[in-house]
């Protein structure tokens, strides 16, 4: 076959159009695009103020995107592969994607956090046999709590989660911390560390297989780009 | 809005209409004539049967979602895949048939699925079973079987990934990984998660060598040189599966099919029951794969023949996408001509 590209095979033609590559907007955009110009991806077209979605490049089309979406299209093959954050795979951990590569920026970590001084965590657990935890990740933490044999109330919210336990919604919060200043400012303090997350290069499956050296090459870059 | 009237099915079933079931039973009709031409028949089960008998697929994966009790008390269960049920078939009806068997199904199969995914609980197999003709032949009849539907469907571009499913079970085997830590590097080699798989090696207490070993043999994929390639990462510990997927490599070549087949080193299919060799198509105007199959040597066992086996499926809807995609695309190349 191999309708893969790899060279020497007299394989069938190549699927058209160069690689169709996830960006993430938000916290992680500035760094996946330092990282992309540093395995020589041109991004200069990503940087203006455009509104623009789609940039074409010789050699990618590049797609910008909230992350949480970076999955879902890499899975349907509407991207052929994507940058995210870890976190965004362990919350959607059903999405076939193939995860490559540790792009080793935008670390932060999964935390349960309380208020500072303030022991509810530890008395609904033991008085009421549950806790009430407030998140936007309600898989990583159903998970979490699980694997540490505890019992928890889920409360799903979408917004600036640290705002819950200040007001009487939930005993704690699980969420993701950068730098914890988000957290000190609202008087929350990390009780437990859950899991650290990274940016990460995910593939489709099928373009996996059918542009490999496109995506070899690619991932080749990236880990040299990422590994000072 | 005018509300309307609703009587809902349940998600992930739907209703097929004329112009769709016109096209589904051409391409059906296609597939089924393809089969036939090699020398299948093509059988019918039924769609439920015991639960017992289904769940010697003996894998979490291959039980069906779907249980009840009938008016006696007896558990039954809605097939998941054909080749449970085939195996169960072959192994009451055609004990003293001469081998090999040659058999085809189109047939519903039912699984569970995962809520606002878009997945089918009931969904259309088309696919073979050739029991009685072990290793290489036997296989490189399969996947040729399986190259002639997809051409038969329209699908010139489509790729069938040929790996083996015992690679890494001696491979951890030789580096001495077993238990939990196997499972755990098992797990990660059949998701493609490359970097909890290097966790997961690390974890096992391998060396540095051995993980970059392991890593690369994952991410091989290509022509014939991949099987070099692979004896030179993997030297002894690969061996035995690389010199089988080589035979089998070369049975494709000689059958003229290999040009559509890419050795797939990282290929690693969840179902329990295969060993051997194992296959996936794609198509480059579908994100999800088509089909797949592979040898299953031991299962039969389980119904009480001891014969060597293999065969594939392919998704009768997803074929039907990828057919109206590659159609579509060749309409625009066509009038940008």
């Amino acid at each position: 076959m191999t309708a893969t590209d790899l060279a020497g095979i007299g394989g069938p033609r190549r699927p058209e159009g160069p690689l169709t590559l996830a960006v993430p907007r938000g916290a992680l955009f500035t760094e996946t695009l330092d990282l992309l110009d540093a395995a020589g991806v041109d991004t200069s077209p990503l940087r203006g103020d455009s509104r623009s979605l789609i940039f074409e490049t010789d050699a990618f089309t590049l797609v910008t995107m909230r992350p949480s979406d970076v999955p879902t299209y890499v899975e349907a093959g509407a991207a052929d592969v994507g940058i995210t954050g870890k976190d965004v795979l362990l919350e959607q951990a059903d999405r076939v994607v193939y995860e490559l590569l540790d792009l080793r920026f935008g670390g932060c970590r999964m935390v349960l956090a309380g208020r500072r001084g303030d022991e509810r965590l530890g008395e609904s657990q033991r008085r009421l046999g549950m806790m009430r935890i407030a998140t936007k990740y309600p898989r990583i933490a159903e998970r979490y709590f699980e694997d540490t044999g505890r019992q928890i109330e889920l409360i799903e919210v979408k917004g600036s989660v640290e705002l819950a336990p200040l007001i009487g919604l939930g005993d704690g919060i699980v969420d993701l911390v950068a730098t914890g200043r988000t957290l000190a400012e609202n008087d929350l303090e990390v009780r437990e560390e859950i899991v650290d997350c990274t940016a990460r290069l995910v593939a489709n499956r099928v373009a996996h297989k059918l542009r490999a050296s496109e995506v070899d090459d690619l991932t080749a870059r990236l880990r040299a780009a990422s590994r000072p | 809005m005018v509300r309307r009237m609703i009587h809902p099915i349940p998600p992930g079933t739907r209703d097929v209409l004329p112009d769709e079931m016109r096209e589904l039973r051409r391409l059906n009709r296609r597939l089924i004539e393809v089969f036939e031409a090699g020398g299948y028949g093509e059988v019918a089960t039924p769609a439920i049967e015991y639960d017992e008998v289904l769940s010697r697929g003996d894998r979490p994966s291959s039980a069906s979602p779907y249980r009840f009790f009938d008016e006696n008390g007896d558990l039954l269960a809605l097939r998941s895949d054909m080749t449970v049920p085939i195996a169960r078939l072959v192994a009451t009806r055609f004990t003293d048939a001469p081998l090999p068997l040659r058999l085809c199904y189109l047939a519903s199969a039912y699984r569970a699925v995962l809520p606002q995914r878009g997945q089918m609980r009931e969904f259309v197999q088309a696919g073979i079973e050739l029991i009685g003709a072990p290793g290489a032949d036997g296989t490189a009849e399969v996947i040729g079987v399986l190259a002639a539907a997809l051409g038969a469907a329209g699908l010139d571009r489509a790729v069938i990934g040929l790996g083996d499913a015992d690679l890494y079970r001696s491979l951890l085997t030789e580096f001495g990984i077993d238990g939990e830590a196997r499972d755990a590097v098992l797990a990660r080699l059949a998701t493609h998660d490359l970097v909890g798989l290097e966790a997961a090696l690390a974890e096992a207490g391998i060396g540095d060598a051995a993980i970059e070993t392991c890593v690369a043999l994952s991410q091989l994929r290509g022509g014939r040189e991949v099987l070099d390639r692979a004896r030179e990462l993997g030297g002894e510990a690969v061996e035995r599966t690389i010199s089988r997927l080589q035979e089998t490599y070369e049975a494709l070549v000689e059958r003229g099919t290999a040009e559509r087949v890419q050795v797939d080193l990282g290929l690693l299919r969840d179902l329990g029951y295969y060993s051997g060799a194992i296959f996936e198509v794609y198509d480059p105007a579908l994100g999800h794969i088509l089909g797949g199959g592979g040898r299953y040597d031991g299962f039969l066992a389980g119904f009480g023949l001891d014969l060597p086996a293999a065969g594939f499926s392919l998704y009768l809807e997803r074929v039907h996408v990828a057919q109206m995609e590659e159609e579509s695309r060749r309409r625009e190349r066509e009038t940008a001509r």
